[in-house]
């Protein structure tokens, strides 16, 4: 059976997405994780993870002139979209020099390498990152790492995408718990893509307000269930039932609220599940608004009733 | 001067940095731009609050293949690295969302069969608050690529003293659009784990962009002092400190600059702005010289 495959996104970072996921998967029975958040992963730093394998990554070519083949004709410069080719003498060095490449702006479209009549340009493999296997204590989890100026982000979540489930169809497992990138680009896009169930956590605030409208006009084109959980409620309660209200007149679902506290932060620091740490209510919150989710995993686990 | 303020993950305070250090400058009478470049999410209008006079519509080269003329001859879609063209035996394709503009089927098409029409992809909403001038980038929900709306925004710097970026978190394309060409970084980092493990990637894409950088760290006080020592450790400039206070999460929910609702809050600021400056200064002088 298809494993089940249930999403966690944002919009805006920082409204506490990734400590709500570990949280969740503490909760849940066994699941394999799904750290999408590629360019600043840091759910492996909750679960205490041991690193099992790595793999490296390519997003896209890059190109590299060869001094010897060429003769500064100029063409490549002219040619590349992306202000990527240094002319002769670019790095503000005066001696006779050739055009290069800065491989942080290349974006690999091999129209340079293409055009160049000496065909003094190779297209190699660029180095993106790796995609890393771990074991945590709640189970397997795919995630990766996003080199510098690494591309392409997309394609990257799709690898971490697959690859998750792969392992949960392997060991049998029924659910997938998905980080999401933040923002509303490619690598969020990629991962809603194929995803069964979306999670918005937003926070009160009028830049919560503000991406959760963007972020759930991304996810209805996705046409998955969408619930809503807010963070940080009590932070401005009269935000949090505007959220509440927007949420259900969008059609979405609302998966409840939790509290400001600080726990989330302690628990980071002293290494441990914000479940296990002292709060006011923090952990009933949150064990609150997974039951809803869980809940309506279990609907789509299910199946249909003839 | 050009000034991005970044962060290795969103949340981490780099709007509300941004905003009221942008405010800051526009009230001691410096002529300050606000560019807001986190086009997936651009929230500092609603703090800063302009009076938006010009809608600029953000538009990339899309190809239109003239079908009378093409011959099915492949080479579009052998070019395309990006496989936005499917050449089929009566048609050719194009998948817009792949589609990287590079202009290379233009150029190979040998019977110019192909052209290039604007695409509307996102829009910049230009305005002032005050003195203020406040330039938003939106990016068309939707749409994957961001960085032409990114340079787009760029372009709309003038003769001001001062550019505030306001920069996409993280360390992807639309990052590295944003602060290419600034003359300064500022990061701004949470005292947390996550925050430290997000500033260290943000700060090998500033050294690997060859940009001057320093650091202000937001809820200072959370871990006791370690991104602190970890950043003097490492020889990583800290430029200021706030400590965590639920005030300010408070007022930011609501829409509200802290140096205007918080006054005890408007000294580190101007002091943060004086600091960021005379640094910036510094190594763009050592730059010239060097
Ligand atoms: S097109 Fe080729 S020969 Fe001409 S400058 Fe570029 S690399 Fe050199
Ligand atoms: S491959 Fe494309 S982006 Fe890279 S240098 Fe060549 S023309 Fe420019
Ligand atoms: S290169 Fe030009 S002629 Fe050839 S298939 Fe493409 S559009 Fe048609
Ligand atoms: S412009 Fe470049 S990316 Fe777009 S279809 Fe043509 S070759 Fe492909």
């Amino acid at each position: 059976m298809k494993p089940t495959e249930l999403v966690v996104i944002s919009g805006k970072g920082g409204t506490g997405k990734t400590s709500l996921v570990a949280a969740f998967a503490t909760l849940a029975a066994e699941c394999v994780l799904a750290d999408c958040d590629v360019d600043a992963s840091n759910l492996h730093l909750i679960h205490h993870s041991e690193l099992v394998l790595r793999e490296p990554f390519s997003g896209r070519v890059r190109a590299s002139i060869d001094p010897d083949r060429c003769t500064d004709c100029g063409i490549c410069e002219a040619m590349c979209r992306f202000d990527a080719i240094l002319p002769t003498g670019g790095n503000g060095s005066s001696m006779a020099f050739h055009p290069t490449v800065n491989p942080h702006l290349c974006e690999g479209c091999g129209v340079c390498a293409w055009f160049c009549p000496e065909k003094a340009i190779d297209l190699y493999d660029g180095e993106d990152g790796h995609v890393l296997l771990s074991k945590t204590r709640c189970g397997p989890m795919v995630h990766a790492r996003l080199g510098v100026a690494g591309e392409n982000s997309g394609k990257l979540v799709g690898l971490v995408r697959e690859q998750a489930r792969e392992l949960a169809t392997m060991r049998e497992l029924d659910t997938i718990l998905i980080d999401g990138s933040p923002g509303i680009g490619c690598p969020v896009i990629a991962s809603l893509t194929g995803a069964d169930m979306a999670l918005i956590v937003t926070e009160p605030s009028v830049s919560g307000m503000h991406d959760l409208k963007r972020i759930a006009e991304l996810a209805d084109g996705f046409g998955i269930p969408t619930l809503v959980a807010v963070n940080r409620w009590d932070v401005n309660p009269q935000l949090a039932d505007e959220i509440e209200t927007l949420a259900k007149e969008q059609g979405l679902e609302f998966a409840g609220r939790i509290r400001y506290d600080n726990a989330f932060s302690r628990a980071q620091l002293e290494g441990k599940s914000v479940l296990d740490i002292e709060s006011n209510g923090l952990a009933d919150d949150i064990r609150q608004v997974w039951s809803v989710i869980h809940a309506r995993l279990d609907g789509m686990n299910q199946p249909e009733a003839l | 001067m050009k000034l991005a303020i970044a962060s290795g993950k969103g949340g981490a305070g780099k709007t509300m940095v941004a905003t009221n250090l942008a405010w800051t400058a526009a009230q001691q009478g410096v002529k300050t731009a606000f560019l807001d470049c986190d086009v997936e999410e651009p929230n500092a209008a609603l703090f800063l609050k302009p009076d938006i006079e010009n809608v600029i519509p953000v538009h990339v080269p899309k190809p239109v293949i003239n079908q009378d003329v093409c011959t099915h001859c492949g080479l579009c879609s052998d070019i395309c690295r990006y496989n936005a063209l499917a050449v089929l035996s009566d048609k050719v394709l194009l998948f817009n969302e792949l589609c990287h503009s590079c202009g290379g089927c233009v150029h190979v098409c040998p019977e110019h069969a192909i052209h290039e029409e604007p695409r509307l992809v996102g829009h910049i909403d230009a305005g002032h608050a005050g003195a203020l001038k406040v330039c938003t980038g939106v990016l068309k929900v939707g749409e994957a690529i961001a960085p032409p709306v990114v340079k787009a925004v760029k372009q709309q710097a003038g003769d001001e003293t001062l550019t505030i970026l306001d920069s996409p978190p993280g360390t992807a394309c639309p990052a590295v659009e944003t602060v290419r060409d600034a003359d300064f970084v500022l990061f701004v980092a949470e005292a947390t784990p996550f925050g430290r493990h997000d500033l260290a990637l943000a700060i090998d894409l500033a050294q690997a962009l060859k940009r001057p950088f320093a650091v202000m760290l937001n809820r200072a006080d959370l871990d006791h002092g370690e991104t602190r020592r970890w950043c003097e450790e490492n020889g990583f400039r800290v430029l200021a400190e706030i400590d965590e206070d639920r005030r300010i999460a408070e007022k930011c929910s609501s829409g509200e600059l802290v140096v205007d609702a918080l006054p005890d809050y408007r000294e580190v600021f101007t002091k943060l702005l004086e600091d960021v400056v005379a640094a910036a200064e510094i190594t763009t002088n050592e730059r010239v010289q060097g």
